[in-house]
C-alpha cells in the first residue's frame, strides 16, 4: 500500500498556510485510503499557484497551460481509460481563461475528476481580481472595488450535467478528503469546488470567513433544482456532495471497442490498407 | 478522337452540382483516365453560383485545367461567369424553354445547346433527374459506352429501388437521343485509355486515410471548412479500429485533447485551418515545450480572419513556420499532390513522435477539397516507427524511484514512457524543467533544455523533402531558371514549365518543396547557386520566397510570382507572368 512519502513530489514553493496545502493532502490521502498506487493516476494541472499540485504529488503529472489542464485531461482519459484522471487549477484558470472547457466538460461526462482550488483571487500574478472575487472586492493592491458578480461554479456544473458535483473546504479536512474519494469513485465527471484561501492576497475570503459563513449539506440533494436552490440560499457557502446521479460515462455511450494503445513499430497493415482502398475504387 | 477533355458543370448551390460532376468523373475514371478535379463554391447553403471543373488527360495529370470544352449550365450564372474559359469551338448546354441549337460567334466560337432539361425530366417521371439528362449529353458527346454510366447509376441509386434506376437510365438516354438529334456533328470519341488500380480521392480523404494507416486512433477537432472533411471521414472509418473522433468545443479544446492523448501514448491529431491555427497557436508551444507528440493538420483558405473562408489561398506559411511564443521543435511538411498527402500524414505521425514535437501538416483548399485520381497507395512505403516510447520493461530497466521524463541524450531525445506504467511514474511540464521534469529556473539548465528541444530536429529529413524537375533533358542544376512551389500548385507549375521550355530559349527546372521547416538547406545548397530564383505562391507578401531568402543569398536575383484572389493559377498566367519575371 502507498503511503504519503510515496506520493511526496517536488518541494512546495506555497506560502505557509496556503489553502491549497490541505487540497493536496486531501488528495494524496484519498488515493492512500482508496488503495491506489501512485502510478495508477495522472494528475493534470493548469497555471497558478494551484497549478503546481502536479509537480508536488509523485504520480504521473502534466503541468499544462493557463485554463486547459480539462481539455488535456479528458484527451489522456479518451487515451488510456485505465488511468485515473484528475485535473486541477485554480479558480481563474478553471472559471475565467478556461470556462468554456467546464462548461463542456460538464455535459460531456467523462470519467474523470476536477478539483478547483478556489481561492478567489489570481494568487500566482500577485492578487488580482478572479471570476469568483465577491462584488465589491477591493485587491490588496487598492484596485477599485470589483463591479462585477462573482461565478457560480457549483450551480454552473449541476445545470450544464454534471454527474458529481461537491463543495469543500481546505479548512475541514475531513470532510474534503471523503469527498475527494467519492468523487475520485464516482464514474462520469466529478466536479469539486474547494475554498481555499490565500493567506497573502485574500483579505476577505480568509480561514475565518469560511468558518463563520460556510453551512454543511449533509446529503445530496433530490434533484439538480433543489441543489441550485440550496446554493442560492446560501449564497454559494454550502459544502458538502451538492448533486449525485448515475448514468453512462461518455467513452461507454460511444459504445467503441477501444484499441489506442496497442499500435506497435512495423510494417503498415496491408490488410486494413486495402480493405479502405476499396472505398475509393470506382 | 479526343485525346482528352476539360469539363464543367456549374449551378446553383444545392442543385446537385457536386454530384453531378462527381459522377461524371468517375466515369472518366473508369475509362481509364487520369482526373483532376475542382470546385468553386460559397460560404452558403443555398443559392450563389457554383461548379465543379475536371481535367480528364491519357497520361497522369495533376492539374484541373484552364479551360473548358463542355460545360454544361444548370444555371444562367454559369455561362456568364465562365464564357471566358471556353475553349475554342467548345459545346455548351444549357437549360431554356426550347430546345435548339445556334453557333455563337464571338470571342470564341461555341456550339450552344439549349434545352428544357427540367420540364424533360418531368415528362420522365421526376424533376430531379434533370442533371442525368445533362450527363447523358456530355457522355453522348464523348461517345462514352452507355455500359459504363449504367453501372454508376446502378451503384449510386441502388439502393433508392429499380424504379428510380429505371429513372435515371432512361434519362441518360433522352440525354443521348438529344446529342444525336442536335449536336451530331460535335460528337467526337473519347477512346478509352489505359489507367488503371487507380484510386479517386480528395486530399482530406487521403490525410485522414494516411492517418489512419500510421495507426492514429484519435482526432479531436471543430469544424471549418476546408478541413472539417479529414474529421468526418475519421469519425466514419477510426471505430472499426478501436478510434474515435471528437468533435469538441473550440480549437484550443482540439489541440489539447490531442496532445492529451498524445501523452497518454496513442497516436493522435487535430485538423483545421487558419482560424483554428491561431486558437491553437498557446496549445502548439505547449507540445513543444512538454515534448509531447502531435500532429496537426492546417489546410489553409482565404485569409486573414474569417477572409475567404471557402477560397484557395497559401498565406499561413510564416504561422506555421513561426507561430507561438517562444522558441520551439516543430515541423513543417506540405504534400505537393493527394498522393503525397497520403504518405507525409503517415510519416509525420512517425516524426512527431521520433522527435517528441509537433508535426505540422500544411494542406490548403486546392488540396483538401477536391478529387484526383492517384495510383493505389503502397503499404511498404512507410513503416510505423514509435520511436523512443518504451514498454513497460523498458521503461522499468531504468530502475528510476521518478523517471527522468527528460534525460538528456546524445541526440537530444529523451526515452518517453507512457503514463500508468508501474515503474516509470513521470512528470510532463509546459514550464522550464530539469530532467525530472520539475520546474527550474537555473540559467545553466534552462540553456541545455533549450538547446536539447531546437537541436533535435534541426537535422530531420523526409523521405521525400522535394520534388525536382526539368524537361528537355537539363540537370535541374544548370537551368537558368528555377522554379519553386510548394503545395497544389504542383500541377500548374509541372504544366507550364513543359509550355515554357518547349518555346522558350531559357532552361528552366521546378522545385516543389514538401518539408519547409527545417528547411533541407543541405540539399538545396546546389540548387540555389547563381541562377534565377522565381517563387510561385498563393499570398500576398512572398512567404515561401522570404522563407528562402533566410537561406540562400537570392536577394538581387529573385522574384516572386503571386496571387491572392482566392483562385489556384491558371498554367496561361503563371506562363504570362513568367516571361515578365524572367525578362
Ligand atoms: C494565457 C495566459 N495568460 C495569463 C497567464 C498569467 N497567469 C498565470 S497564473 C494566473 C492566474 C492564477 O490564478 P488562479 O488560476 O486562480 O490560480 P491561483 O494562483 O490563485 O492558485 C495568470 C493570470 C498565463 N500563464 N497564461
Ligand atoms: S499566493 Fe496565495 S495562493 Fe499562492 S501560494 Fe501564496 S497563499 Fe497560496
Ligand atoms: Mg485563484
Amino acid at each position: 500500500m502507498a503511503t504519503m512519502k510515496d506520493l511526496r513530489g517536488d518541494v512546495s514553493t506555497w506560502c505557509p498556510g496556503c489553502g491549497h496545502f490541505s487540497i493536496m493532502a486531501g488528495i494524496q490521502k484519498a488515493i492512500i485510503e482508496l488503495g491506489y498506487e501512485p502510478h495508477e493516476f495522472a494528475i493534470i494541472s493548469g497555471i497558478g499557484c494551484s497549478g503546481k499540485v502536479s509537480e508536488y504529488i509523485r504520480s504521473n503529472g502534466f503541468h499544462t497551460i493557463h485554463g486547459r489542464s480539462l481539455p488535456v485531461a479528458q484527451g489522456v482519459k479518451i487515451g488510456n481509460p485505465e488511468l485515473k484522471v484528475i485535473a486541477s487549477g485554480g479558480d481563474g484558470d478553471g472559471y475565467g481563461i478556461g470556462l468554456g472547457h467546464f462548461v463542456h466538460a460538464s455535459r460531456r461526462n467523462i470519467d474523470m475528476s476536477y478539483f478547483v482550488m478556489d481561492n478567489s483571487i489570481y494568487g500566482l500574478t500577485k492578487g488580482q481580481t478572479s471570476p469568483r472575487s465577491e462584488h465589491g472586492f477591493t485587491t490588496k493592491a487598492g484596485t477599485s472595488s470589483n463591479k462585477e458578480y462573482p461565478v457560480d461554479p457549483v450551480a454552473t456544473s449541476i445545470v450544464n450535467g454534471a454527474t458529481f458535483v461537491a463543495q469543500a473546504y481546505s479548512g475541514n479536512i475531513k470532510e474534503l478528503s471523503t469527498i475527494l474519494k467519492r468523487a475520485i469513485e464516482h464514474r462520469g465527471f466529478s466536479h469539486v469546488n474547494i475554498f481555499s484561501p490565500c493567506v497573502t492576497f485574500n483579505k476577505v475570503n480568509t480561514y475565518d470567513f469560511y468558518k463563520e459563513h460556510l453551512t454543511i449539506a449533509e446529503k445530496p440533494f433530490a434533484t439538480r433544482d433543489e441543489a441550485v436552490a440550496a446554493i442560492r440560499e446560501n449564497n454559494g457557502l454550502i459544502t458538502g456532495i451538492l448533486f449525485e446521479e448515475l448514468r453512462d460515462d461518455f467513452q461507454a455511450k460511444l459504445g467503441i471497442d477501444f484499441d489506442m494503445q496497442s499500435l506497435e513499430s512495423g510494417e503498415m497493415d496491408e490488410q486494413l490498407l486495402s480493405s479502405i482502398q476499396a472505398k475509393f475504387q470506382v | 478522337m479526343r485525346e482528352a477533355v476539360e469539363w464543367m458543370v456549374g449551378g446553383q448551390q444545392g442543385e446537385g452540382v457536386d454530384s453531378t460532376g462527381e459522377l461524371f468523373a468517375k466515369a472518366l475514371v473508369k475509362h481509364g483516365y487520369s482526373v483532376s478535379t475542382y470546385k468553386q463554391f460559397m460560404s452558403r447553403i443555398k443559392g450563389g453560383h457554383s461548379n465543379f471543373k475536371l481535367n480528364a488527360t491519357k497520361e497522369r495529370n495533376y492539374y484541373p485545367g484552364d479551360q473548358v470544352d463542355i460545360l454544361l449550365c444548370l444555371d444562367n450564372e454559369s455561362l456568364l461567369k465562365n464564357e471566358p474559359f471556353l475553349a475554342e469551338r467548345a459545346v455548351v448546354i444549357q437549360e431554356g424553354t426550347e430546345t435548339s441549337v445556334l453557333l455563337h460567334q464571338g470571342e470564341s466560337d461555341y456550339d450552344l445547346l439549349t434545352v428544357p432539361m427540367k420540364s424533360l425530366a418531368k415528362e420522365l417521371g421526376n424533376a430531379m433527374v434533370q442533371n442525368m439528362i445533362a450527363i447523358g449529353i456530355s457522355s453522348a458527346l464523348l461517345d462514352l459506352p452507355k455500359e459504363l454510366l449504367h453501372s454508376f447509376i446502378r451503384n449510386v441509386y441502388g439502393k433508392k429501388g429499380d424504379d428510380i434506376v429505371r429513372l435515371n437510365i432512361d434519362a441518360l438516354q433522352k440525354g443521348y437521343e438529344l446529342t444525336d438529334e442536335y449536336l451530331p456533328h460535335r460528337i467526337s470519341p473519347l477512346g478509352a485509355a489505359e489507367l488503371t488500380d487507380q484510386l479517386f480521392i480528395s486530399g482530406n480523404e487521403a490525410t485522414g486515410y494516411g492517418s489512419l494507416m500510421a495507426g492514429c486512433r484519435f482526432l479531436s477537432a471543430y469544424p471549418i471548412t476546408p478541413a472539417s472533411e479529414i474529421m468526418e471521414w475519421l469519425a466514419k472509418e477510426l471505430p472499426a479500429v478501436g478510434g474515435t473522433v471528437m468533435q469538441v468545443e473550440d480549437e484550443i479544446a482540439g489541440i489539447c485533447f490531442a496532445i492529451g492523448a498524445n501523452y497518454s501514448g496513442v497516436r493522435a491529431m487535430t485538423s483545421t485551418s487558419g482560424p483554428g491555427l491561431s486558437l491553437k497557436t498557446e496549445a502548439l508551444g505547449m507540445a513543444g515545450m512538454s515534448e509531447v507528440p502531435i500532429v496537426i493538420v492546417n489546410s489553409q483558405r482565404g485569409g486573414p480572419s474569417t477572409g475567404l473562408p471557402t477560397k484557395h489561398e497559401q498565406s499561413d506559411l510564416q504561422q506555421m513556420i513561426y507561430g507561438t511564443h517562444g522558441e520551439i521543435p516543430r515541423m513543417v511538411l506540405y504534400p505537393a499532390t493527394i498522393e503525397d498527402a497520403f504518405y507525409l500524414a503517415a510519416e509525420s505521425f512517425n516524426l512527431a513522435e521520433k522527435y517528441q514535437c509537433p508535426v505540422i501538416v500544411a494542406l490548403d483548399l486546392g488540396l483538401s477539397m477536391n478529387k484526383m485520381t492517384v495510383p493505389s497507395f503502397d503499404a511498404k512505403r512507410v513503416a510505423i516507427d514509435r520511436g523512443k516510447l518504451l514498454s513497460d520493461k523498458e521503461a522499468a530497466a531504468f530502475g528510476e524511484e521518478f523517471f527522468s521524463r527528460y534525460r538528456l541524450t546524445e541526440d537530444g531525445i529523451s526515452p518517453r514512457p507512457k503514463p500508468g506504467m508501474e515503474k516509470a511514474i513521470h512528470l510532463t511540464s509546459s514550464n522550464e524543467h530539469s530532467e525530472d521534469g520539475y520546474i527550474t529556473e537555473d540559467p545553466e539548465i534552462r540553456t541545455k533544455m533549450m538547446t536539447k528541444r531546437l537541436e533535435k530536429v534541426r537535422h530531420a529529413l523526409i523521405d521525400e523533402p522535394f520534388k525536382l524537375q526539368s524537361s528537355d533533358g537539363i540537370e535541374p542544376e544548370y537551368a537558368d531558371v528555377l522554379l519553386v512551389g510548394t503545395g497544389s500548385t504542383y500541377g500548374a507549375i509541372a504544366e507550364a514549365m513543359k509550355r515554357l521550355n518547349s518555346e522558350n530559349g531559357e532552361t528552366h527546372a521546378h522545385l516543389h518543396l514538401q518539408q519547409l521547416y527545417p528547411l533541407p538547406q543541405d540539399q538545396l545548397q546546389p540548387l540555389f547557386e547563381n541562377k534565377r530564383i522565381i517563387t510561385i505562391e498563393n499570398n500576398y507578401t512572398g512567404q515561401l520566397l522570404n522563407l528562402l531568402k533566410q537561406h540562400f543569398p537570392i536577394h538581387d536575383r529573385s522574384d516572386a510570382i503571386l496571387q491572392f484572389d482566392g483562385n489556384p493559377f491558371f498554367v496561361e498566367t503563371l506562363i504570362t507572368k513568367m516571361r515578365k519575371a524572367v525578362s
